[in-house]
């Protein structure tokens, strides 16, 4: 599909978001890749994580299967980035400062911080292991000096603290060399520590740990506008917690049958209104989302609101259940719209009408014909997300072949793009890329057989006012801006 | 096709029937533009036998992810419901021991499927702390048939192939027109003498079987004639 993406004589359209960023190209900010190494050195000893960041850009040998990127998301000025892993660890990076000296560096992201945030566990009641992998990170409004977010793995969630040390209090004189207490009756005098300038170290502390309230695989994760309670959802059931309170949350979505042999249905994605505390939203394995007011009652098992697409009868098949499985759902930032991601589609909905989507895009048509080898190699499960930008007047979404897609919302243009080694040269632009469906394969083409679908782009972020996006393919994290004049 | 009707009958209350011949009986309409593009029935047993195998693979798994086993489950209701009627499995008069042999296969994966599904989600009630008593396979009756309304494992199973069903599956018609009504004595269906089906080990009903298969037998009989509207068979049988 044609478009200014493409168009080699027209200059890129002025970088805003209010006008949308359909107009204009995309660059590659930078590329990184944080291997095991690094994120060990980098907790021992208090390095120039940029020089690691650089030398190892090249050099890709290190990468294990720990390393996949397993969620990518932007804090709420889009200052820091966080990273979580299969390894159970979040790599936080940080927005390079601007300077007038380099200005070409803008935009570029560097390691803030590392740390492990769940280990691998043992349920020694079921006797099966739980993994480590970060399913969600969710990052809290900034409140202080310091960073608060949530991380999940399966059965946990942690509140992690990441703060700045700068300053070392010296002159301490209770204590000897070895560190010892002194005995007191040698003290004489009390001597007032002094804070003296230390080189800057980035600390990551739990500060809290919630466990034991999900019996099933939790799946997201959402902090409440009223920045007091977040919720938590598994395949049946949400729970609500308050950040004070660890050993205790109230559910307020159960869809657990009585008989476990009547169940058809789970819950794929839940979250909360970005302004109305007392609402959020659920969708599930059929293709449906729910809206549930709080206050309605103690246990939101009713609904406020049902969102459902009829069934196109022409297209039914035998898998149309499972590519009507919803995997994503998201809040526009304005809240009057949800965006929910299927197998093959990313639809609108607004939150006035319930019977169909406002607007329908079709992220990768061309599987449909290829839905019976998609269910044999268990492709047809993947989970993709989906994310609005600052605006809400462009979605975004991943595919296979490491191609991500764009839709605006107002031009309805849209366009493929590729995160890929061979467009890594830093400030090159990303050229669109098409799929060749049938006939005749022009030279830039892809055709739907060449595609490679262990590459997929189940991962990205946008950022909250800006247009920089970060896209997670296996262990790579892109970051692109939209070129400025 | 009144026989695919018939069919649909057996299974379902009459009000749901309507309902489920409306919405969910799509893939029995030939005219359907998906049903004339339909894989042909051979294709539609792979895709079963291919349900199947990722349910025992999800089954496998120390703690299955529930999301794909429904989506799995529910696929495997669909395609099963689509291969009911299968009039398009070549119209080979196949003998009984043929058919008994298939029976047995999918009967002894059926075992194991909503043995280890029973077991699977007994534990996860267990673990919530429900009192959901587990379903003694004894009462299990013949692989894969539900007794009453409580069977072991998602309800999705029961539809995996009831013992009985599979037989008149293949045209029963066909099968039964030029064969003898002796070959329904009750010796030749009797587990014990026979051996086709490697039901359930024990149970009360092994010793009633031949009792139990004469009554059936009638049952049966009636259902080919017309005479009578299938219901849920009683009790375990084989």
């Amino acid at each position: 599909m044609l478009g200014p993406w493409c168009s080699p004589t027209g200059s890129p359209a002025p970088l805003s978001c209010e006008t949308g960023c359909g107009e204009g190209s995309w660059i590659l900010v930078c590329r990184l890749l944080v291997p095991t190494q690094v994120s060990l050195l980098s907790m021992e000893e208090d390095i120039d994580t940029r020089k690691i960041n650089n030398s190892f850009l090249r050099d890709h040998s290190y990468a294990t299967e720990a390393d996949i990127i397993s969620t990518v998301e932007f804090n709420h000025t889009g200052e820091l980035l966080a990273t979580g892993d299969k390894g159970g660890r979040v790599v936080i990076f940080q927005r390079e400062q601007e300077s007038k000296n380099q200005v070409h560096r803008r935009g570029e992201y560097n390691v803030y911080s590392t740390f492990q945030s769940h280990e691998p566990e043992f349920d020694y009641l079921k006797s099966l292991e739980i993994e480590e992998k970060i399913n969600k990170i969710r990052w809290l409004p900034q409140q202080n000096a310091a960073y608060f977010l949530l991380s999940t793995n399966d059965k946990t969630v942690k509140l992690w603290k990441v703060s700045e040390r700068d300053k070392r209090p010296e002159g301490y004189n209770l204590k000897d060399e070895e560190g010892r207490l002194r005995d007191p009756a040698t003290i004489t005098t009390l001597r007032v520590p002094v804070l003296r300038p230390m080189d800057l170290m980035v600390e990551a502390t739990p500060r809290r740990v919630f466990a034991n309230a999900h019996t099933y695989h939790i799946n997201s994760i959402s902090v409440n506008s009223d920045y007091e309670t977040y919720m938590s959802a598994d395949d049946l059931r949400i729970n609500l917690w308050n950040f004070e309170i660890t050993n205790q949350s109230f559910n307020i979505v159960d869809i657990k049958p009585a008989n476990m042999e009547e169940l058809t249905e789970v819950i794929t994605a839940a979250e909360f209104h970005p302004h109305h505390c007392n609402t959020f939203v659920y969708s599930s394995s059929k293709g449906t989302i729910r809206l549930c007011d709080m206050r309605a009652s103690a246990l939101c098992d009713r609904h406020t609101k049902f969102f459902e697409e009829p069934e196109d009868p022409s297209n039914r098949s035998f898998f149309s259940e499972i590519i009507s499985s919803i995997s994503d759902v998201k809040f526009s930032h304005s809240g009057r719209y949800i965006m929910t991601r299927d197998y093959l589609t990313v639809k609108v909905w607004d939150l006035n009408m319930e019977n169909r989507p406002i607007e329908t895009y079709q992220v990768h048509d061309y599987l449909r014909s290829k839905l019976c080898s998609l269910y044999e190699n268990d492709c047809i499960f993947d989970k993709f997300e989906c994310v609005w930008n600052g605006s809400d007047s462009v979605i975004m979404t991943g595919s296979y072949n490491n191609f991500f897609r764009m839709f605006d919302r107002n031009t309805k243009r849209d366009v493929t793009l590729e995160a890929s080694r061979e467009n890594s040269k830093p400030r090159a632009i990303l050229k669109p890329r098409k799929v060749c469906v049938g006939g005749k394969r022009r030279k830039d083409e892809i055709s739907v057989d060449s595609l490679d679908f262990s590459k997929k782009i189940l991962h990205t972020a946008w950022h909250p006012s800006e247009n920089i996006i970060a896209v997670a393919a296996t262990n790579n994290l892109y970051i692109f801006q939209d070129k400025v004049n | 096709m009144m026989l695919s009707k018939g069919l649909k009958r057996k299974r379902e209350e009459e009000e749901e029937e309507k309902e489920s011949l409306a919405v969910d009986a799509w893939w029995l309409d030939p005219g359907h533009p998906a049903v004339a593009q339909a894989p042909p029935a051979a294709a539609s047993s792979s895709l079963f036998d291919l349900s199947v195998l990722k349910l025992h693979h999800s089954l496998r798994q120390s703690e299955p992810d529930l999301r794909h086993l429904v989506l799995v489950v529910n696929t495997l209701r669909r395609i099963q419901a689509s291969m009911a009627p299968a009039a398009a499995l070549p119209p080979v008069p196949s003998p009984p021991a043929a058919s008994g042999v298939a029976d047995n296969l999918l009967a002894s994966s059926d075992a194991a499927l909503s043995a280890s599904m029973a077991s699977l989600l007994e534990d996860l009630s267990h673990i919530e702390g429900l009192s959901q008593a587990p379903q003694p396979l004894a009462d299990e009756g013949p692989p894969g048939r539900p007794t009453g309304g409580a069977s072991p494992g998602l309800g999705a199973l029961d539809l995996l192939g009831p013992a009985t069903g599979c037989l008149l599956d293949d045209g029963f018609e066909g099968l039964f027109e030029d064969i003898d009504t002796s070959m329904y004595d009750s010796e030749l269906w009797a587990p014990a003498s026979e051996g086709l089906k490697p039901g359930p080990e024990d149970g009360p009903g092994k010793e009633e079987a031949p009792e139990l298969d004469e009554a059936e037998l009638d049952y049966l009989m009636d259902v080919l004639v017309g005479t009578q509207a299938l219901e849920r068979p009683p009790g375990p049988g084989r």
